[in-house]
């Protein structure tokens, strides 16, 4: 395969464009697999949910602002508060930041593309049924109405009858597939596809973040699958897997659910850090300070996260000595968690910060870290995390790591990559605004829930009598949640304004050192002209930086703008694991509709099952292997696909 | 003056004998494994906690699975010759080893289930008939889907699709098939063996 260098001035862009670019129409909007279309298809989708996810809380913020009301019926509200969680939780936080990976990711390594294109497609055609299989069940008047951690017995149908809780496992199950072939595929994009010299070392920690949380989905997530089948083989057929009257364990399902449970706390602020940990430097005007440090602490909060998630059950009657083990790791997390912290603030504190939006908010989110660790720290505590148990302290503690260190992250980077990806600034003033109202409503809403819990009240009842002293506080979190979701709506307005008339960005908007920022805003099919070559952490900063490291050695430089062109087909560089040495030329596939349609055939199978239509399942069954035959039947190479 | 990382040629990378193709297969494999663990974890979580016999009929006979036992590992050997004959070049030792292994596959499939309709008890009596139906069904279901991805190549072989450097469909589908004979093993020994050591 001869690979011709050439510099972006010679590079033949046009015959790139035309290799790279998905036709228009309803085709190529099936089709497509360029992990940009992927990543804002993602990211919307995600945001989508996450409003949705917002008005079932308004909802419940109305009810429970004063003692007594009856806004909505208890059954309702058990509906409310379930589907918040598993939206929110499932089907925001962590796909939204596999948006982020999925459209950054090959801009910040320099890649042309994904390892598994295809699958890329796969994993949102997944997420996006899953989640309208999910909301099927609101229409139905049957939503998951047990809790997002859903325990048995409760929810066995002797007490839970009806097709909530099914949807509930049927659903879990659906998105599985679309999380874990997105992990194998951010898994083989990083262990493969970084440009030339972005040695382990150079990584921006963005990679290391959902690299980690890949890994912990291969090997908890099935941990989650197991449960969701043994649930539904219960319910459905009678397999008494939790049913105590037949030997059954209540307390299988915990385990089994809290084992993939915890690591996914991981799983959705892990990246977040990663994005605050690519923030942070280009707003201090300086490199992270610790960069291996970060990358190691990252890696390691996703290693112990697999060795702490009894602490959600202290309260079960476990044995002292396993729950002594399970605290003491718990308590171990916070090592890693604080060298990140302080490598942010040493940045900061060493730099010349510039406060602009999304500097604002990636402080904001240090600062709601450190509250909600603190408030985790003290739960890994037995004897106090037995007093606060299903109380609101929990609920506080809970959306302080989910909204502080999840959705500030969310938006710290949507502002600093939303000139990348539309090639318009969101408005600064309107950014600032979207801050303050943000974090000071938040905190207005949720700081107080600390309180409410300490004073007593459980989480998840519908509503409480007067007099138990919880009136003023519930009202003070209303108010402050509704704050809260003003800044949210003041984001969604900056969005829609900016799309339209906000300033050009150009391409590098920040002054920030890191690939992405080498392309056009927003970036050509093909991202880069060239396939560049990296020396350090930072290219684009090489001419300021003191020389240090490896570029003062080797005299080295990173090659931004010359480099290969590679315009045979669809083709980039595979490079090796840990050095990244360039090993070979890969040749990527052609859009292709089996992603797509495999996502319509596995929804057959899961809506036949749901509504036990159980020829509808066989069919759909059926139809994926079909879709599979047809996507894997060989092809040469020179067609374009990959067998 | 800045150095060209890039020499003038590279191979095709999807080619090569680690290619994203078959890394994919690993972390398929590797997450299909956990999900085995998780399996068995339960397994002996529920085992650990029975009060009175358990498995509560006494340990499971070995009349059957063993000699079935026996049979998936000869077709491991038997998918391995058929993979090595492809990388020497061998289209005919890649066709006749891929409908031996499918043959015995297809055997293995059929003494579970004969073994299945004879036990005494059923999925919905205890804790245990669940575990082991549900088991031993999510490793029969893995091992068609194992037939299934050789009859696949079995096709494409006889198409002549495969040459000495290019046959990743058969390394994966070899691969898959030695783990689901791994699995087997784990499973045969959690469920059939482990009890009579107790």
């Amino acid at each position: 395969m001869a690979v011709v260098p050439a510099t972006i001035e010679t590079a033949p862009v046009e015959r790139l464009r035309r290799i790279w670019e998905t036709p228009p129409g309803l085709r190529g909007t099936l089709t497509t697999v360029d992990h940009k279309t992927i990543g804002k298809r993602y990211l919307v989708t995600a945001f989508i949910f996450l409003l949705v996810g917002g008005v079932e809380a308004s909802i419940m913020r109305a009810q429970l602002a004063h003692s007594g009301l009856r806004l909505v019926s208890p059954g309702v509200y058990d509906q409310l508060f379930t589907l918040h969680g598993i939206t929110m939780i499932f089907w925001y936080a962590a796909p939204i930041l596999s948006g982020f990976s999925n459209y950054i990711w090959p801009l910040l390594m320099g890649s042309r593309d994904m390892a598994y294109p295809r699958v890329n497609a796969l994993s949102y055609w997944t997420f996006l049924a899953s989640g309208i299989f999910l909301y099927t069940s609101p229409f139905l008047g049957q939503a998951p109405n047990a809790g997002w951690f859903a325990y048995p017995p409760f929810t066995l149908t002797t007490y839970d009858p009806g097709l909530n809780m099914d949807f509930y496992a049927l659903g879990l199950l659906f998105l599985t597939v679309s999380t874990t072939v997105g992990a194998i595929n951010f898994i083989g994009t990083v262990t493969k596809m970084r440009a030339p010299g972005m040695s382990v070392n150079r990584m921006p920690i963005f990679m290391y973040g959902t690299m980690t949380t890949s890994f912990s989905v291969l090997f908890a997530l099935p941990s989650l699958s197991v449960a969701c089948v043994f649930l539904f083989l219960e319910r459905r057929f009678g397999f008494p897997f939790f049913d105590p009257a037949n030997g059954g364990q209540p307390l299988l399902w915990q385990h089994l659910f809290w084992i993939l449970g915890h690591p996914w706390v991981y799983i959705v602020v892990l990246p977040a850090m990663g994005i605050v940990s690519e923030v942070i430097p280009v707003f201090s005007r300086r490199p992270l300070v610790a960069h291996s440090l970060v990358a190691l602490s990252t890696v390691a909060t996703g290693i112990i996260g697999f060795g702490v998630w009894v602490h959600h059950m202290f309260a079960t009657g476990l044995p002292a000595l396993s729950m002594s083990f399970f605290s003491g790791a718990s308590v171990l997390i916070t090592i890693p968690s604080g060298i990140a912290v302080f490598a942010w603030i040493a940045t900061m504190w060493t730099g010349r910060p510039r406060f602009q939006t999304p500097m604002l908010f990636a402080t904001g989110f240090i600062a709601l870290f450190v509250i909600g660790g603190v408030s985790g720290v003290v739960t890994a505590a037995v004897p106090y995390d037995l007093q606060v148990t299903d109380t609101y302290f929990v609920v506080a503690h809970l959306h302080y790591v989910l909204i502080g260190i999840n959705l500030f992250g969310v938006l710290t980077g949507f502002y600093y990559w939303f000139p990348k990806i539309t090639g318009r600034m969101l408005d600064e003033r309107l950014g600032k605004w979207n801050f303050w109202v943000a974090f000071i409503g938040f905190n207005i809403g949720f700081f107080p829930m600390h309180i409410a819990g300490v004073l007593g009240m459980p989480r998840r009842i519908y509503t409480y009598p007067a007099g138990m002293g919880w009136d003023t506080i519930n009202l003070i979190t209303t108010i402050g949640s509704y704050i809260f979701a003003i800044g949210i709506l003041l984001f969604v307005v900056n969005v829609i304004v900016s799309l339209r008339r906000g300033a050009p960005a150009g391409p590098n908007p920040w002054d920030a050192g890191t690939l992405e920022w080498a392309t056009p805003s927003p970036p050509p099919p093909y991202n880069f002209a060239v396939i560049p070559t990296v020396r350090s952490s930072y290219p684009l900063w090489e001419d300021r930086l003191p020389p240090s490291g490896e570029t003062a050695r080797g005299e080295e430089r990173s090659s931004v703008f010359r480099g290969p062109v590679l315009d045979d087909k669809r083709e980039t560089l595979g490079t090796s694991p840990l050095e990244a040495d360039t090993m070979s030329v890969l040749r990527m596939p052609e859009d292709s509709p089996w992603p797509f349609l495999l996502t319509v055939a596995l929804a057959l199978v899961f809506y036949g099952a749901v509504f036990g239509v159980w020829w509808l399942a066989i069919a759909g069954a059926a139809g994926v292997l079909a879709t599979l035959a047809g996507w894997f039947w060989p092809r040469s190479l020179e067609g374009g696909a990959v067998a | 003056m800045t150095t060209m990382a890039a020499p003038s040629a590279y191979p095709l990378g999807n080619r090569l004998e680690r290619s994203p193709g078959w890394w994919a297969m690993i972390w398929i494999i590797a997450t299909e494994a956990s999900l085995f663990g998780f399996l068995l974890f339960s397994y002996f979580y529920v085992a650990s906690q029975a009060r009175g016999a358990w498995p509560p009929g006494g340990p499971l006979e070995l009349r059957l699975a063993l000699p079935n036992t026996i049979l998936l590992i000869v077709s491991s050997l038997t998918m391995w010759w058929a993979e090595r004959g492809i990388a020497r070049g061998s289209r005919m030792r890649l066709r006749i080893g891929l409908l031996v292994t499918f043959v015995l596959g297809a055997i293995f499939v059929i003494v579970q289930g004969i073994e299945w309709s004879h036990k005494s008890f059923g999925p919905r009596d205890d804790v245990f008939g669940a575990l082991f139906f549900t088991i031993t069904g999510f490793h029969g279901l893995h091992v068609i889907v194992g037939l299934l991805l050789n009859l696949a190549v079995q096709v494409w072989a006889w198409m002549g699709s495969f040459t000495e450097d290019r046959h990743l469909a058969v390394t994966n589908a070899a691969m898959y098939w030695h783990f689901v004979d791994v699995v087997w093993l784990a499973v045969f020994t959690s469920l059939y063996l482990s009890p009579r050591w107790a």
